[in-house]
């Protein structure tokens, strides 16, 4: 069978690229795309280490077709940071040690964001709901937990400035 | 000892060197790696968990359109099982029928053939097209029934008290008489435990990239903790020289011991050399969960005598660890470490390694360390309960001290056990109130610590700065520590210090990174290479002020007279002195190679707090507090973090992990929704507490700090739940179904 031909936007660039029916849309981005920040864990959607948006909604990207990208928007770990300017969470995982191997990191990062961004003001035990689907073995979340409570407070503070200013 | 005082970078929570590439996904894991030209691997699984290969056919699977090879055992280097040949730790013998089932395919996921595609997918149905004629055999899984007189017998070469047997081995430890210690005691405590086979639970599965020249030259990128092991085992394996290997270390997405060994990278060279095309590959969970690590299952009986006042004076534990199919469970950790925290003057300690058709068992974390734990310091519970003293009392007036014989054979130096106690006690969680259905529970936890060879590079950049390069992957922070270590001994900015970690081919030989060795190891070679180049610097200094090289002191990254006596000029820092390298001697670096020791064993202490709901069954950890002695904190967060990490392993080990057979003899589980590995929402913050005794022969006084915090948690959890239903749970996982039975009474 021919290869299907996808135009998506992936960190806000047009992309297109050829791929299986059958792949993934981890396996186009790992692939075709050599955008590999996002981990193969379990391929079955249980660990999160693939965790991308898809117009703005949190998704294992294991678990979803890289055709159904068509016309969507994507955004991955690789469009996290803007240029050399780290995001918030990034700055703060890195100042908490909130990771250890790293593997699990880059799936956190997008998790953690799509949480703030729909939910500035989580608590713990909103977070660590949230985060429920993204395994880390290293940690034992407890680093990570505070790493987007304090990264929350920041910017909500940073905000209040900002707005005063 | 040569602790610095005035620390401005040991100690501190600096940014990992490593860490802008973890949290922007730009860190090269194994699975991340390419090559042009490069086809897939993949693997034929046994699907019989006992059967003899009387034959293979792969033709029809080399005449598929795209495969370029196929391998089975035949093109492994064979170890005959009659002569131990050991690398390291493992046994050859076992290592090469672990990587392909040779005669036996010994549990189901045993690997018996392999094949390189130009696809996965086609890699796959090669595999399916793959002949294998088995002789299906009877079996076992449980010890109990591996152990039966009438058991199928796994290995004929195995023979137990001269009968073939599936006891491949038997350890013990001894001090004083056992018989008359319990002749002495007023109360006796004897209990069994048995605990289900865990899997260490990487989120990374295995992966690596191989490329083959014709003349042999081969590269090795791989997931794994330790590139020299991978070097040494593939070299073994393949009859290609060391010298014509290069493993280079990819970042590494955990371990926890279940990287110590090969799995993949033999096939993958072998695949590689006869396609003469560069062979990638990357396990699925499910090959993970099938045929890699897990630690052993066990059971165990713990007999403790004490006297009325709580003096302990005799205790014995016996210890059977499943192995897998292949001999080689870490009864030693069992065995060894069980009694280590308290001072015995009678202890019989003994393991039987079991051999059964499971996937041979990999280090996990303090290797059977906690198995052991687990029961000896639920029966100190039981005993603290009979004796009516509280549980932190007895296990202090019995703690071992500088002084104490061990129960495993040395006598200790300084070590900081009873401080974790003092702390623990101290501590505000000890007598926080509780609530109904909560409970509170304690148990300590020791690990042997290791040191072992290691080799460091150190250089100068031109513009002053400076490239460590050390030989153990980096599996969670260690880098840090080392730029810590460094920056401090140079006087500079720990953002100067640039930590790599080398390939096979680049740095000294290096031993794994295991048994909580190597910031132990790794600090002694970057610290001794360190003071090489300081005293280069000083010589170069010396020089251009033409005064004697003891004359001149290196102090806040410069090279002052040491005295006014020594002449009056200004300081030449680390840059100026790398700017003059090429007219004052060359470049500026050292190297150093150490076969490491003086490595002290680690003890921990734990509180833990958990709510049972009692409807359902349901046990949750609501409060966790953890005390190590970890020597000297070179980076805080990362030595808390292995603090946390141990325990919420532990409390998956207590609560809910195991593995999961059918009635064919296979993992029932394979995947992470079933095996249920604890997740954000499963967990409280994990209170740390650190205490500091220092190592002496260590010259930043630092202990291991990553396996220790694993050791506790299952006796701490079980201890919190006996105290919160009055019951108690002589078998892991206390998982719903389980508690259920036990409040009802049929447990």
């Amino acid at each position: 069978m021919a290869k299907l031909h996808v135009s998506t936007t992936i960190n806000g660039e047009p992309m297109e690229f050829l791929c299986e029916p059958s792949d993934t849309m981890l396996d186009a981005l790992r692939g075709p795309l050599a955008l590999t920040g996002s981990k193969e864990g379990c391929a079955s959607g249980d660990c999160g280490a693939c965790s991308i948006t898809l117009d703005d909604r949190l998704v294992c990207s294991c678990l979803m077709l890289a055709v159904e990208s068509e016309g969507r928007e994507i955004r991955t770990i690789e469009g996290m940071a803007h240029g050399d300017k780290l995001h918030p969470l990034q700055q703060k995982f890195l100042e908490v040690a909130a990771l250890q191997c790293g593997i699990c990191t880059p799936g956190m990062l997008v998790a953690s964001d799509a949480l703030l961004r729909q939910n500035p003001r989580p608590s713990e035990e909103e977070v660590r709901f949230w985060l429920a689907g993204n395994l880390c073995r290293c940690t034992g979340y407890d680093k990570i937990v505070r790493a987007v409570l304090e990264t929350a407070a920041e910017t909500r503070e940073q905000g209040t400035r900002e707005s005063r200013q | 000892m040569n602790v610095i005082a005035n620390n401005k970078w040991i100690g501190q929570r600096t940014i990992r060197p490593d860490g802008v590439d973890k949290v922007t996904g730009r860190a090269g894991y194994a699975a991340d790696t390419t090559m042009p030209g490069m086809i897939w691997g993949k693997i034929l699984r046994s699907p019989h968990p006992h059967a003899r290969i009387r034959g293979i056919n792969t033709a029809k699977a080399e005449a598929l359109p795209g495969v370029k090879a196929v391998v089975t055992a035949r093109d492994i280097v064979d170890f005959p099982v009659d002569k131990s040949v050991m690398l390291g730790i493992q046994d050859m013998r076992w290592m090469c029928r672990n990587v392909m089932a040779r005669e036996k395919a010994l549990f189901p996921g045993h690997p018996v053939a392999a094949v390189a595609a130009t696809s996965e997918a086609i890699a796959a149905r090669a595999c399916e097209l793959i002949e294998v004629d088995y002789e299906v055999l009877p079996w076992s899984i449980e010890i109990d029934d591996a152990i039966l007189p009438d058991a199928p017998i796994l290995h004929d070469f195995i023979k137990f008290e001269g009968k073939p047997s599936n006891i491949a081995g038997r350890m013990e430890i001894k001090k004083g008489e056992i018989a008359e210690g319990f002749k002495q005691a007023e109360v006796v405590v004897e209990r069994s435990f048995a605990t289900r086979p865990v899997h260490q639970g990487y989120i990374e599965p295995h992966a690596c990239l191989v490329s083959v020249a014709a003349d042999n030259k081969t590269t090795i990128w791989s997931s794994s903790q330790g590139q020299f092991m991978v070097r040494a085992m593939t070299a073994h394996l393949s009859g290609i020289p060391q010298s014509d290997i290069r493993a280079i270390p990819a970042e590494i997405g955990g371990g926890f011991g279940g990287k110590t060994i090969v799995y993949l990278e033999p096939l993958a060279t072998l695949l590689a050399k006869k396609s003469g095309r560069p062979v990638k590959m990357v396990m699925t969970r499910e090959e993970v969960m099938r045929s890699t690590g897990p630690t052993s299952g066990s059971k165990s009986t713990v007999k403790i005598g004490a006297k009325k006042d709580g003096t302990i004076v005799a205790a014995q534990g016996t210890f059977y660890l499943q192995a897998g199919g292949l001999p080689g469970s870490p009864i030693r950790g069992a065995v060894g470490c069980s009694f280590s925290p308290y001072d015995i003057p009678n202890v019989l300690s003994v393991g039987f390694d079991v051999v059964s058709n499971r996937s041979k068992v990999a280090a996990y974390r303090a290797p059977g360390a906690p198995i052991g734990a687990y029961a000896v310091e639920c029966v100190l519970d039981e005993l603290a309960e009979a004796l009516k003293m509280d549980p932190l009392e007895l296990r202090l007036k019995n703690a071992a001290r500088q002084g104490t014989k061990a129960a495993h054979g040395p006598v200790f130096p300084r070590i900081g056990y009873v401080e974790t106690l003092q702390a623990a006690k101290a501590h505000p969680h000890y007598t926080a109130p509780l609530g109904k259905y909560q409970g509170r529970g304690v148990a300590s936890g020791f690990w042997f610590n290791a040191g072992g060879e290691s080799s460091a590079q150190v250089n100068i950049t031109e513009d002053g700065n400076v490239v460590v390069t050390t030989g153990h992957p980096d599996i969670g922070g260690s880098r840090a520590a080392i730029a810590n270590i460094c920056a401090e001994l140079l006087g500079i900015d720990y953002r100067r210090v640039s930590v790599l970690i080398g390939d096979t081919a680049t740095v000294g030989f290096s031993n794994l990174t295991g048994g909580s060795r190597v910031l132990f190891a790794s600090a002694m070679v970057v610290t001794q290479s360190t003071e090489k180049i300081i005293a280069t610097l000083r010589e170069r200094a010396a020089k251009i002020w033409e005064i004697d090289p003891e004359a001149v002191k290196w102090e806040n990254g410069a090279a002052h007279p040491a005295s006014p006596n020594a002449g009056q000029f200004e300081p030449l820092t680390l840059a100026q002195l790398a700017e003059k390298a090429p007219q004052m001697g060359g470049p500026i670096g050292a190297g150093v190679q150490l076969n490491t020791e003086g490595a002290e064993g680690g003890f921990g202490t734990h509180i833990c707090d958990v709510e049972v709901d009692v409807e359902l069954g349901i046990v949750r950890v609501i409060r966790y507090t953890a005390v190590q002695d970890v020597g000297r904190a070179i980076h805080p967060s990362y030595v808390e973090g292995q603090m946390q990490g141990g325990v919420a392993q532990g409390i998956g080990w207590a609560l809910n992990e195991e593995y999961i057979y059918n009635r064919d003899g296979k993992v029932d589980n394979p995947g992470f929704l079933d095996y249920r590995m604890p997740v954000c929402s499963d967990l409280p913050m994990l209170d740390t507490v650190m205490v500091e005794v220092p190592n002496p022969k260590h010259p930043q006084g630092v202990k291991g700090v990553g396996e220790v915090p694993l050791v506790p948690v299952m006796a701490a959890v079980a201890n919190a739940i006996h105290n919160a239903l009055g019951k108690r749970f002589y078998s892991l996982p206390m998982s719903p179904p389980k508690v259920l039975q036990v409040l009802e009474g049929k447990g």
